[in-house]
Order: C-alpha cells, then structure tokens, then sequence
C-alpha cells in the first residue's frame, strides 16, 4: 500500500484560548475525494485552515507526500500544491475576476493561460464576466470563482470548504459534477468540508464525521449515508 | 492675475513633494492598517543622503548636468529604501498580529530614533546647499510684475509625474503590484495562494521609501536647506494629504498633497505667513466633517 498524500495526526488547534480541533486524526490518499461532515463550529474550517499552517496546529503532525508540512509558513505550503476555496470564499472584492483568477497562479510561477482555458471550460459563466469586479458578483458567481481560482495553481490536494452554502441546487449539482469530472479525469485529491452531508457523501469515496473538534465517525461514502444515526442528525431528520 | 498664477505655479511644484511623501502613509496604510510615523523621517533621511552624495560629487568635481543630478536622485533612492526596509523589519514585523496601537506606538520610536541618528552623526545645524539649479522661464508679465516658472519647479513637475507614472503602472499592471492589492483587500486569502505576505508588505515599505527619497531629494533642491528635523513637519503635512484624499487611497494621495500645496501657498500670499499651516489643518478638519472619508476615500460596504 502507498503512503497516503496527506495524513493528519492528533491535530489540536486553538483560535486563541477557544480549542477548536482536539486531536484530530484523518487521511486522504492519492486521487480520492475525502469529505468531512460537521455541524456548524466543529471545527471543519478550522481543519482546513490549520493544514494551511492559519492557524499554526498546537500538537500534532500534518504529513503531505511524506514531508511534514506541520511548521512550515502558510505560502510555502500552497506552493507545494495545496489550493483551498475557504470558507466564506474570500475573493478579491476589487480586482476582476481576470485578476482573481491570475492571482491563483501567481505565485507558482506556471503560465496562466492553458489553465486559464481549462477553468473556463468549467464555468463559462466566469469567462462572460471576467472583467466585472470580484465584489460585484453574485453568491454562486463568488464560489465557482473561489474554486476557480483554486485550481489556477493546479493543486494535487484541493481543500473545499463548503461550496455548497448559500446556492441554488441547480448551481450546487453543476459544482458537484465539475468535482467529479476534475476528479476522474486529471486524479485530483480533493478534501471537502460540508454541513450538505447528503450531497458530500454521494460525491466522496469516503467520508469523516467531526463533532466539536473530535472525529466520531468514518467509514465509505455511501455506509455512513446509511448510518442512521448520521440521518438523525445531519440528513434533515430532525430540522 | 499674474500673482495668482505665480501662486498657482509655487503651490503644485509644493503640492507635488507633498504628494509623493502621501503616498507612502497611504500605502502603508492600505496594507497594514497602521500609520507609519517615521515616514517623515524617512523622507528627512533621503534628504540627507541627497545632500551628502551631492557634496561627494561636487568634491570629485562630478556634480555636473542632469546625469549627476540622476545619479544623487538614485543614490538617495536606494539609502533610504534600505531605511524604510529595516523599519519595518525591526520595528513593524515583530508588532504584526499584536494589538493595533503596538505598531503605531513603534513608529513614534522609530521617528525619534531616526530624527536622533541624523542629529548624532550629521549635526544638529541647519545644512545648507548652494542651488544646483538656476534659471528659469518668463511665463507672463503685469506691470512690474513676473510670473517666473523655474527650472527647479519643472524638474519637480517633472520628476514627479514620471515617478508616479511608474509606480501607477507597477501597482496595476505587474504581478507584484497586483500582490500588494490582494495583501490589502485580503491578507490571509493572499497568503493561502503562495503570496509571501512578509515580503510583500517590505516591498511596500522599500517603494513608499524610494518614493519619499525622491521627494526628499526634491525638497533639497528647491529650499536647500535641511536639518534633522525637517521630517516631521513635511510629514505631518503629508499625512494630513493623505487623510484629505482619503487614506488609502493612491490618487487621493497625490491630490491631497496638490490641495495642501496650494492652499498653504495661497494663504501664505494673500494672508499670512505664520498661519500658513493653521489653515492647512483646518480644511482638513472641515473636509472630515463633512466627508469622514476623505475625497476620494471607499465607503467600507462590501457585497458578502
């Protein structure tokens, strides 16, 4: 069995004296979709964050291709081939969406323009607006931008952090089917953080369950949606 | 008329180092959020540094045609962005992600620190420089009186619009200036794509320094005279430019210092003298009143 591409031990870390990952253990391996599932404040942002070295973890070891990345400075990790759409998507309110985009890849040093098309390819919908201000699109605009700009750097882990909130299902099913074909067609690693657990646990291979800074669960996409406790409690069961 | 003219001409050629000094409190600004203090004393120390490779040069007998004046203009740019570049790493990068007022209070310490060096090693007199640069045009005549344009006040037009015509096009058009707009509109999003925050924002620092050797380089040229204290009313002057305009903004910087230019031009020639700064102050207190922003200042509304 190979290494996998990212392993997460015991992971602890703390927005100032609020702990909000209390060992967190998990793995994604090469060319899987991993999702991870949570109510509002588990900590699933904070776990995306704190691979990303904002904030620093306080105990534990984070593992990408078999370099520990767990003390390394935030820029220096993304240039290793991280991408993370974050929570809140966090465009560029005045830049264009050109520049957004191109910001993506700036720092990785590889021409723009093939990935560029490729982006566009995904969502015609950013190409028709590149030249409008990044603050001036809509909800589900800003999110296909956000994972946009995402894959300019052309990641070999993509970070996700719900791309799901706040959109119509239609655009919610097109993000959906755009994951998967990336997934299949190029092997992307994608880590997907979502509270749409009905929609994250079809779209993953497997998935984790993270209640308040600890994960409880795990298992193969499709037999956590079977767990009935998981439809209790984040399949719309009870609200 | 022609007085007025001769005003309007003294007012932007000042106007114009005030907007060049501006820049760098508003740049500053937009990526840190803090007021650099010792941005004044910045702009003193390339005063400084122009002086002294002024005299080496006229000691090797080299001062001499615009080549020269180029060269001190370089010189001066490059001592004083090393300036600004060790400000920040020692008394701004520590500071970073303490509380708000830590860095500002740092900046006062390294305008005093940096006011003192000059003091220690340069003198506590008053410098002088015979002018470099005589001359000049008739622009118009009224009886008895000239309105005089002179080669001075050109160079400093000059000077200034090409200088702000490159760093226009650094800050738009090339990648490192496109890094600075994200570090300002999302420093943690910047840092999650690659961006070398750090480095990013000391490049910031290194161009507002350059920017106010130039500045400083110009002040000497046109007053020729400096002491280790003229920063700190130029960039009073120059911070109150780019309130005015609206911190953080670029082309309001630039505006505020032409408006400050030439309403202290104007009430000095019409009023008087001593209250010169007095009414530079008070406008900026009105234009806050009424435009807490400043002229060209962003309403903070964001789509979210």
């Amino acid at each position: 069995m190979t290494a996998p591409m990212l392993e997460v031990t015991d992971l602890v870390a703390a927005y100032g004296a609020v702990q909000a990952l209390k060992g967190v253990s998990l793995h994604v391996d090469r060319g899987e979709i991993v999702t991870l599932i949570g109510a509002n404040g588990a900590g699933k942002s904070t776990l995306l964050m704190s691979l990303c070295g904002d904030p620093r973890p306080r105990h534990g070891r984070v593992v990408l291709d078999g370099q520990d990345i767990t003390a390394m400075p935030t820029h220096e990790i993304m240039r290793l081939g991280v991408a993370q759409s974050p929570e809140g998507r966090r465009i560029f309110p005045r830049m264009s969406v050109m520049e957004n985009l191109l910001m993506g890849a700036q720092a990785l040093g590889h021409d723009p323009a093939p990935v560029l098309k490729r982006v566009f390819k995904l969502f015609p919908r950013l190409e028709e607006r590149q030249a409008q201000r990044g603050g001036t699109l809509s909800g589900g605009e800003q999110q296909m931008l956000a994972i946009a700009r995402a894959l300019m750097s052309k990641p070999r882990l993509l970070l996700l952090d719900e791309p799901s909130l706040g959109l119509a299902p239609l655009i919610v099913r097109q993000i959906c089917a755009a994951i998967r074909e990336l997934n299949e067609t190029e092997g992307l690693t994608v880590l997907l953080v979502e509270q749409n657990a009905n929609q994250a646990l079809r779209l993953a291979h497997r998935g984790y369950v993270l209640v308040t800074g600890r994960i409880t669960m795990s298992g193969r996409g499709t037999e956590l949606l079977a767990r009935p406790e998981i439809r209790d409690a984040y399949l719309g069961g009870g609200h | 008329m022609a007085y007025a003219l001769q005003q309007l001409i003294n007012g932007i050629s000042l106007g114009m180092i005030y907007g060049l000094i501006a820049v760098g409190y508003t740049m500053v600004y937009g990526i840190i959020g803090m007021i650099n203090f010792a941005h004044g004393d910045i702009f003193m120390v390339g005063a400084f540094v122009a002086l002294i490779s002024i005299l080496l040069l006229i000691a090797g007998g080299v001062m001499d045609g615009p080549a020269a004046l180029l060269l001190v203009l370089a010189i001066s740019m490059a001592f004083t962005a090393l300036y600004g570049w060790t400000v920040e790493r020692i008394a701004y990068r520590p500071l970073r992600g303490s509380f708000r007022l830590a860095p500002l209070i740092s900046a006062i310490g390294m305008s005093i620190v940096l006011q003192n060096f000059v003091q220690l090693s340069q003198g506590a007199r008053v410098k002088p420089l015979e002018p470099q640069l005589v001359g000049g045009f008739e622009v118009m005549r009224e009886g008895d009186f000239v309105v005089q344009l002179s080669t001075m006040q050109i160079l400093i037009v000059l000077t200034t619009l090409v200088v702000l015509a490159v760093f226009t096009w650094l800050v738009t058009k090339t990648p490192l200036g496109r890094a600075m707009r994200a570090c300002e509109q999302d420093r943690k999003m910047a840092g999650l794509l690659g961006i070398n925050t750090d480095r990013t924002i000391s490049l910031t620092f290194v161009i507002g320094a350059s920017l106010a050797a130039v500045a400083g380089t110009l002040y000497l040229l046109r007053y020729g005279v400096i002491d280790f204290y003229v920063g700190f009313l130029a960039g009073v002057k120059a911070f109150t430019a780019a309130v005015l305009g609206g911190i953080g903004s670029l082309p309001g910087a630039v505006l505020g210092g032409l408006l400050i230019g030439l309403i202290e031009t104007f009430w000095s020639a019409y009023f008087s003298v001593q209250y010169k700064d007095v009414a530079a102050f008070s406008i900026l207190a009105l234009t806050l009143i009424f435009l807490p922003t400043g002229l060209l200042g962003r309403q903070e509304v964001e789509k979210v």
